[in-house]
C-alpha cells in the first residue's frame, strides 16, 4: 500500500517588543519571578487591557513577509480556560478574524521548488509559567502577556523534509523582518505539529496525531519521520490511528503516547469587549511595506547575479539578516565580494561557533573586516598575516592601524628585497649548487631564509620571482 | 449641616466660609452614619481614620472657591477598587481583598479632594435588583425598612436617601444605578457607555457596565459626573470627547421650551403599575406646561431586551468572573487535593446562588453549538434595539418614561423568583444595550414610596438630560421630600 502524508504546523513566534501586548510591563527574560508584571498581568479585579500598537504593526509586517492578506477590520477574542499560568482564565487572541490569511512561503526540497500555503496568522498573548518544587507549585507571570504571532499552515506539507524546509523558510523570512529572534532554543519560536497519513487516492484525510516536545527543527523532522512510519505500520497491520497527543523522545527518536483526545475542547470564544475593534488603514500597511527590509530570496538573487557569488555562498550568507546586512555593508566599503563571503563563512562563522555568540554581540564591524580584506587585495598584507589581523579585528581593532603598529606591512619592493636575497645566496653556496643539480627542495630552504631575514614580511610572490631570476642567472 | 437639606453647592459654600471644617463635616458624617446605618445597612466598610486624616490635610491646605467638591464626604459602591481598603464586590470570594490600586473614578474624586468615608453594599458582583444577593447584608429602603432599596447599587442609593452622605458612586449594567435611585427617591445617572472610565470597576458585563453618580439633586449629580468623566488611557473603551461642565448649564434660565420628548408606549404598557403610569403621565404634562412637546413613540423591540441582556451580560460575566479562581487573591477553599479542587471548591463556596446562576447561563450561551442561537442572536437583538432608539432620537431630544414597573417591593418578596426579579429591569436594560445615557430622578410618590422617572438621551448628551431633569426639579417638589424613618433627623 502506498501512503501520502499530510502535515500541519502551528508556529508561535514571540515578538521582540519593549512592552507586553496588553500591558505596559516590560518584555524581559531571566529576571526574578514576577518582576516584570503589574496588575494587568495578574488578572487583578477591575483591570483592563490596552493594545500595544507595535504588536499590530508586527502582525502586519509578518503578514507582508509571508505574502498574506491583511484583514483590515479585525478584533480580539477571548479564549476561555482555567489554568494557574493563565491569570484571567482567558487568553486574549484572535479567533474570528485573524489579522492575516492566505499567505505562502516557497521551499526547495531535493532541488524541487514548492509553495506551502499559510491558512491564517493571528496575534495573541502568551501565558505565564508554572513550576513545581518540593510539594509546592509556583506561578511566574513574567511571560504572561508577551506578544505572539501564531502562523497556521495549510495542509500542503507532504513530508518531514518539507516540514523542515517550511520551518527554515518561515524562520528566515521572519528573522529578516526583525520582529522576532525566532530561536527555538530560546523559546522565541515554538512549533506544534500534527501529522496524518492516508492511502494514496483516499479523499478524506487520515486521523491526525499531535506531537509535543519538539525543540529543534531536526527534532521536528525526526519526530515526523518516526510518526509517519508508525502510522503507516498501524494502517498496514489493519489497525486505525487514534486521535492522540504524543511526545517525542530525543534519546530514542520515538514518539510516546501522552493522551488520547476525545472530542475537542470548548474554549467558548467570544469578542473581547474590553478592546475596541482594530481598523488597519491602507496607509499604515503602505508605510510598513515601504520600510520592509529586503527579503532573503531577493538578496540571494542579487548576490548571485550582481556579485558573482555561488548559490551556496549566497545561501549561507543569507541565513540571518545580521550576516547578510554585514556582508552588504562590507560590499559598500568595496571589499571583494568573494573574499568577503569566504571570510564570513569561514573565519567569522568559526569565531561565532567557538564563542557561541551572535554576530551582533561581537566587536566585529563591517568596516574593520572590509578594511582587512582591502589590505589583502592591495597586497599590503598576506593572507597568512591576515590571520593575525583577523584576531585583532575580532577584538575591535582597526586593521590598518594594527598592521602599522605591529610592522606587519608586507615587503614587496624589489629594490629592498634584492639585497636581502643576494645576501642569503652569498651565505648559502651549497643550496645554489643543489638547485643547479636539480634539487628543487633548495628553493624552499632559501625562501625560508629570506622570510627569516625579513621577519616574515616579504611578499612571497615577489620573493619567488626575484629568487628564481637570481638562481637562473 | 444636614445632607437632607443641603446640596453640594451649599456645603461647599459653608466650607469656604469656614462655617465648619472638612474635619468637622467628616466627623459629623461618621456620627450620622453610626446613628442611621444600623437600621439601613447601606455600608459594608467605613474608613474613618483615613477619611479624618484626609480631612485634616484638606483643612490645612484650605478650600478655595474653585474646588467645588473639596472636603465633602462621599461613599463608593464596593465594586470600585480602592487601594488598601477592603473591596468585596459583595462577595465572599473577595471577603478579605485589599486592592493595590485605585479605580480611575476613585483617583479622580481624590484629586477633587472629596473624602471617601466608606464602601456601600451591593448585590454580589452587581448581579441583582435588591441587594439581597449581597454575601454580607441586605440594605433597607430609606423610606420603608421593610422594602428593598433596589439594586445592585442599593447601598449607594440608600446612603444618599437616608442623608448619610451627599453623594455616592454606583455602577449600572442593566439598571443598577437608576432602579435603586428610583426606589429611594434620589437622582442617579447612568452615563453613556465610555463616558466614565471603567478602570478599577470589578467587571460584570464589560460591554454594558457604566459608573455614575447618585445624589439628592440633579445639579449635584451633574457636578459629580464632571468630576469623574473623561478619557482614560487605561480604558480603551473610554471616549476622548471633551467633558462639559454639566452643572454650569443648570441655572434659572434652564428650560425645556421647544424640546421634543418621546414617550414610548411600551413604557406604559402591560406590567407597569398604575401608580407609576400616572406619575409619568403627570410628568409629561409638567413638561408640556414648560413648553416641550411630548409625543407617543414606539420601541417595538423593547420586549426582547431582557432576554438579550441576560445572555450578553451573563456571557461576559461568566468569562470576567473566571479570574476568581482561588490562586492569586481572594477566597481559597481548604482541604483541597488537587488543582481542580482548588477551582471547584473555592468557586462553589465563594460565589452565591445568583452569581452561579448567571455564570451557568453565560457559560451555556457561549458553548459550542449554542453560541449562534444565543450569544450571536442576542448581539443582533442588541443592534435592533439600538436602531429603535436611534430612530426616535433622530427627531426627539430625549425619551422619557418610568424607571421601574413598580415602586420598591418587600424584602424577601421576589428573591426566590428570578424571572420576576429580572423583569424589574425591563425599562432600564435596553438603555445599557444601546449604550445611551439614562437619568433617574424623583417624579412622584405612592403609598409613601418614591416613584422615579427615567430620561434617556443621545450618546454623550448627558447635558440635555441634566437640563431637562433640572427644569423638572425646579417646577416640582418631589426632590425636597425626605424619608422620616430611621434617619438622623
Amino acid at each position: 500500500m502506498n501512503f501520502e502524508t499530510t502535515i500541519g504546523l502551528e508556529v508561535h513566534v514571540e515578538l521582540k517588543t519593549n512592552s507586553k501586548i496588553f500591558s505596559p510591563s516590560p518584555v524581559e527574560f531571566g529576571d526574578d519571578p514576577n518582576a516584570n508584571t503589574n496588575v494587568i498581568d495578574w488578572g487583578y479585579p477591575g483591570v483592563l487591557p490596552t493594545t500595544n500598537k507595535g504588536v499590530v504593526a508586527d502582525g502586519i509586517i509578518a503578514a507582508l513577509a509571508l505574502h498574506a492578506d491583511v484583514e483590515q477590520h479585525t478584533h480580539f477574542d477571548r479564549k476561555n480556560y482555567f489554568y494557574p499560568d493563565n491569570p484571567k482564565a482567558y487568553q486574549i487572541t484572535q479567533a474570528d478574524k485573524p489579522i492575516a490569511h492566505d499567505g505562502w512561503v516557497e521551499i526547495t526540497v531535493d532541488g524541487v521548488k514548492k509553495k506551502i500555503g499559510i491558512e491564517e496568522m493571528h496575534i495573541e498573548e502568551d501565558a505565564g509559567k508554572n513550576t513545581h518544587e518540593r510539594n509546592y507549585s509556583y506561578v511566574d507571570l513574567n511571560r504572561q502577556g508577551t506578544p505572539l504571532i501564531e502562523i497556521v499552515s495549510k495542509p500542503d506539507i507532504a513530508s518531514p523534509a518539507e516540514a523542515y524546509a517550511y520551518l527554515e523558510a518561515l524562520r528566515q523570512r521572519i528573522q529578516f523582518t526583525g520582529i522576532s529572534d525566532v530561536k527555538m532554543e530560546e523559546g522565541s519560536m515554538r512549533v506544534d505539529v500534527n501529522i496524518s497519513v492516508r492511502p494514496v487516492g483516499q479523499e478524506k484525510f487520515g486521523t491526525k496525531t499531535e506531537l509535543k516536545n519538539l525543540n529543534s527543527f531536526t527534532y521536528v523532522k525526526r519526530g515526523l519521520e518516526y510518526e509517519e512510519k508508525r502510522q503507516q505500520q498501524v494502517l498496514m497491520s489493519g489497525g486505525s490511528v487514534r486521535q492522540e497527543t504524543r511526545r517525542f523522545d530525543e534519546k530514542t527518536g520515538e514518539t510516546i503516547l501522552m493522551r488520547v483526545k476525545e472530542g475537542s475542547d470548548d474554549y467558548r470564544y467570544f469578542p473581547e469587549p474590553d478592546l475596541p475593534a482594530l481598523n488597519i488603514s491602507d496607509d499604515w500597511i503602505k508605510d510598513l511595506q515601504a520600510a520592509m527590509p529586503e527579503m532573503p530570496g531577493k538578496r540571494r538573487e542579487r548576490y548571485v547575479n550582481d556579485l558573482g557569488l555561488t548559490d551556496y555562498d549566497a545561501m549561507v550568507i543569507t541565513q540571518t539578516k545580521e550576516m547578510s546586512d554585514f556582508f552588504d555593508a562590507m560590499i559598500a566599503l568595496k571589499a571583494d565580494p568573494k573574499m568577503a563571503a569566504n571570510y564570513l563563512q569561514g573565519d567569522v562563522n568559526a569565531y561565532l561557533n567557538d564563542n557561541q555568540v551572535d554576530l551582533s554581540a561581537t566587536k566585529l564591524t563591517p568596516a574593520n573586516l572590509a578594511g582587512m580584506i582591502n589590505l589583502i587585495s592591495d597586497g599590503t598584507i598576506s593572507t597568512k598575516m591576515a590571520k593575525k589581523v583577523f584576531k585583532a579585528v575580532t577584538k575591535g581593532e582597526e586593521p590598518k592601524a594594527y598592521v602599522e603598529a605591529h610592522g606587519l606591512v608586507q615587503l614587496s619592493d624589489p629594490a629592498k628585497l634584492q639585497p636581502i636575497i643576494d645576501d642569503v645566496l652569498d651565505q648559502n653556496p651549497q643550496s645554489i649548487e643543489d638547485f643547479n643539480n636539480g634539487k628543487d627542495r633548495a628553493v624552499g630552504y632559501l625562501v625560508g631564509q629570506i622570510m627569516k631575514q625579513t621577519h616574515g614580511q616579504a611578499n612571497p610572490q615577489v620573493v619567488n620571482k626575484l629568487l628564481m631570476a637570481a638562481l637562473k642567472h | 449641616m444636614d445632607y437632607l437639606k443641603q446640596d453640594l453647592a451649599s456645603l461647599h459654600a459653608d466650607l469656604v466660609a469656614k462655617k465648619y471644617s472638612a474635619k468637622e463635616l467628616t466627623q459629623q458624617t461618621f456620627a450620622n452614619i453610626k446613628a442611621t446605618d444600623p437600621q439601613v445597612d447601606a455600608f459594608l466598610h467605613l474608613n474613618e481614620d483615613e477619611a479624618l486624616a484626609q480631612a485634616d490635610q484638606i483643612d490645612a491646605a484650605g478650600i478655595s472657591e474653585d474646588q467645588p467638591l473639596a472636603g465633602i464626604p462621599m461613599a463608593l459602591k464596593d465594586n470600585l477598587v480602592t487601594k488598601n481598603v477592603t473591596t468585596t464586590a459583595g462577595s465572599k470570594i473577595l471577603g478579605n481583598f485589599k486592592p493595590v490600586y485605585d479605580a480611575t473614578v476613585v483617583q479622580k474624586l481624590a484629586n477633587a479632594q472629596m473624602i471617601s468615608v466608606g464602601k456601600t453594599n451591593l448585590d454580589e458582583f452587581a448581579m441583582g435588583s435588591s441587594t439581597e444577593n449581597s454575601a454580607f447584608k441586605t440594605t433597607k429602603n430609606a423610606w420603608d425598612h421593610t422594602k428593598v432599596p433596589g439594586g445592585s447599587s442599593g447601598g449607594s442609593a440608600a446612603a444618599v436617601a437616608a442623608g448619610m452622605v451627599p453623594a455616592t458612586l454606583g455602577s449600572d449594567t442593566g439598571g443598577s444605578i437608576r432602579q435603586p435611585a428610583s426606589f429611594n427617591g434620589v437622582v442617579g445617572m447612568k452615563p453613556t457607555y465610555g463616558r466614565v472610565s471603567r478602570w478599577g470597576l470589578i467587571a460584570f458585563g464589560s460591554s454594558l457596565d457604566a459608573i455614575g453618580p447618585m445624589t439628592r439633586t440633579v445639579k449635584d449629580n451633574a457636578l459629580m459626573l464632571s468630576a469623574i468623566a473623561g478619557h482614560d488611557q487605561h480604558d480603551l473603551t473610554s471616549s476622548d470627547k471633551a467633558v462639559p461642565n454639566y452643572a454650569a448649564d443648570l441655572t434659572a434660565a434652564t428650560s425645556v421650551k421647544g424640546l421634543r420628548i418621546g414617550l414610548p408606549k411600551e413604557f406604559l404598557g402591560d406590567g407597569i403599575a398604575d401608580d407609576v403610569k400616572q406619575a409619568i403621565l403627570a410628568a409629561a404634562d409638567t413638561y408640556r406646561k414648560l413648553g416641550a412637546t411630548v409625543d407617543e413613540v414606539s420601541l417595538p423591540h423593547n420586549k426582547y431586551g431582557v432576554a438579550a441582556y441576560y445572555i450578553i451580560a451573563s456571557s461576559e460575566a461568566s468569562s470576567n468572573l473566571q479570574r476568581f479562581d482561588g490562586i492569586r487573591y481572594g477566597y481559597r477553599a481548604q482541604d483541597v487535593k488537587n488543582l481542580e479542587d482548588v477551582y471547584v471548591k473555592s468557586r462553589s463556596e465563594g460565589f452565591g446562588e445568583e452569581v452561579k446562576r448567571r455564570i451557568m447561563l453565560g457559560t451555556f450561551s457561549l458553548s459550542a453549538g449554542f453560541y449562534d442561537a444565543y450569544f450571536l442572536k442576542a448581539a443582533r437583538v442588541r443592534t435592533v434595539i439600538l436602531n429603535d432608539f436611534k430612530a426616535i432620537l433622530k427627531d426627539h431630544d430625549f425619551i422619557m418614561g418610568p424607571v421601574t414597573p413598580t415602586t420598591a417591593f418587600g424584602i424577601g418578596e421576589e428573591i426566590t423568583d428570578p424571572m420576576t426579579m429580572y423583569m424589574n429591569d425591563i425599562l432600564t436594560i435596553p438603555v445599557n444595550l444601546a449604550g445611551l445615557p439614562g437619568l433617574s430622578l424623583p417624579a412622584g410618590f405612592s403609598k409613601g414610596l418614591p416613584i422615579g422617572m427615567q430620561l434617556i438621551g443621545r450618546p454623550f448628551d448627558e447635558s440635555t438630560l441634566y437640563q431637562a431633569g433640572y427644569a423638572f426639579e425646579q417646577n416640582t417638589e418631589f426632590h425636597t421630600k425626605v424619608p422620616t424613618l430611621g434617619g438622623h433627623n
